[in-house]
């Protein structure tokens, strides 16, 4: 039971490192790339390769079994937001067929000091958290997609990511081998 | 012009109009190790060889080193700057390292062949926890990501220095100062 609780919380960081470090990646996309979709799109894509390697570590260390459905899935979610960027989001708004969610988050950790220029007001400064939806869901077999509706760079009171289930995957070909 | 964009975002407060954060916030270490994983993989999808690497991982660095600066001067030195040579790298061993890295770094050493170089030890580098080099690319130390941290702190505090980062002992910091730095720094021993 000890080794349960160890686990759970492991080392840990400074969340300044872990931001800045993020801002700079998304700074020097922006100089690469200049197109404010393109930089969207790869911070998305990015996310996706660290959720497809972030659930195995999530399953490991939470001990967590099968979802049953999705609202289970929604709850797992929430854990892993809070054991991974020690912040707990709260989920509201299910649709009436209990296949879409809202994750609300008060303060979110990776848009500390940042401002987002007028110029930039495209940029989906923290796409990358979609990504890691989409990537690690996506592993254990459930295919969504997820959007912000609110976003507190852009003058909203909170953030708030909406997450869709589209379909479950059969087991087929494993995901990203196309 | 100006009135349509002040109307897609209302009322946004400034970073300023917040309150300094304490800096106590906390992320996994897995979190970290993974982003930074993919720092080092867009990095290298831009260049072709291993120096050329780490100079995109030292400038990402620098980006990062640059900003925390005035924000550790501002919390934990109670806005004063340091003058002083030996002071600088002492704040950056115990202070900035313990605030990156929640330790300080092992050793601050001084060359003995030269004056203008100092070298800063860690024997685990929290950056390279769960990087594994591959053979043919022995020399590639992904520390060099802090070095360039170090290296925008010491500049950016009118210590021009460069920084670079070896595998020797874990890993090496070097930081060979500009000639100016230390003439300046006798100047200010002998008054």
């Amino acid at each position: 039971m000890s080794r349960q609780t160890s686990r759970l919380d492991a080392k840990k960081v400074n969340s300044e490192l872990f931001t800045l470090t993020y801002g700079a990646l998304v700074t020097q996309l922006i100089k690469d790339v200049d197109n404010v979709d393109d930089v969207n799109k790869q911070l998305e894509r990015m996310g996706y390769n660290i959720g497809v390697r972030l659930i195995e570590d999530f399953l490991a260390r939470s001990g967590s079994g099968k979802c049953y459905d999705f609202r289970d899935t929604s709850e797992k979610i929430q854990l892993a937001t809070r054991m991974y960027l020690g912040v707990s989001p709260t989920i509201s708004n299910w649709s009436p067929s209990g296949d879409e969610f809202s994750l609300v988050m008060d303060n979110n950790p990776i848009t500390d000091f940042v401002e987002l220029p007028d110029s930039h007001m495209g940029l989906k400064y923290s796409n990358m958290l979609l990504g890691v939806i989409r990537g690690s869901c996506e592993m254990v077999q459930l295919e969504v997609s997820c959007w912000f509706v609110q976003d507190q760079l852009k003058g909203d009171n909170t953030t708030e990511i909406r997450v869709k289930l589209l379909r479950k995957l059969e087991d087929s070909v494993p995901a990203g081998e196309d | 012009m100006n009135n349509s964009s002040f109307g897609a975002c209302p009322a946004k407060t400034s970073i300023l109009d917040r309150s300094l954060s304490k800096g106590k916030g906390e992320v996994s270490l897995s979190a970290f190790a993974l982003l930074f994983s993919e720092v080092v993989q867009y990095c290298q999808t831009k260049v072709y060889t291993v120096p050329e690497l780490q100079k995109k991982l030292h400038e990402i660095g620098l980006d990062v080193g640059s900003r925390i600066v005035d924000l550790y001067f501002v919390r934990d030195k109670n806005c004063k700057r340091e003058t002083k040579l030996l002071n600088i790298l002492l704040f950056i061993k115990t202070t900035v390292w313990k605030n990156l890295f929640g330790r300080e770094a092992d050793k601050l050493e001084h060359a003995n062949d030269d004056e203008r170089t100092y070298y800063i030890i860690e024997k685990n580098a929290l950056v390279n926890s769960f990087v594994s080099v591959p053979r043919d690319k022995s020399s590639l130390n992904c520390a060099i990501f802090t070095a360039g941290i170090v290296e925008a702190i010491l500049t950016s505090c009118n210590f021009p220095a460069k920084v670079s980062a070896h595998w020797h002992q874990g890993t090496t910091y070097m930081i060979k100062f500009d000639e100016s730095v230390t003439s300046r720094d006798q100047q200010l021993e002998e008054r």
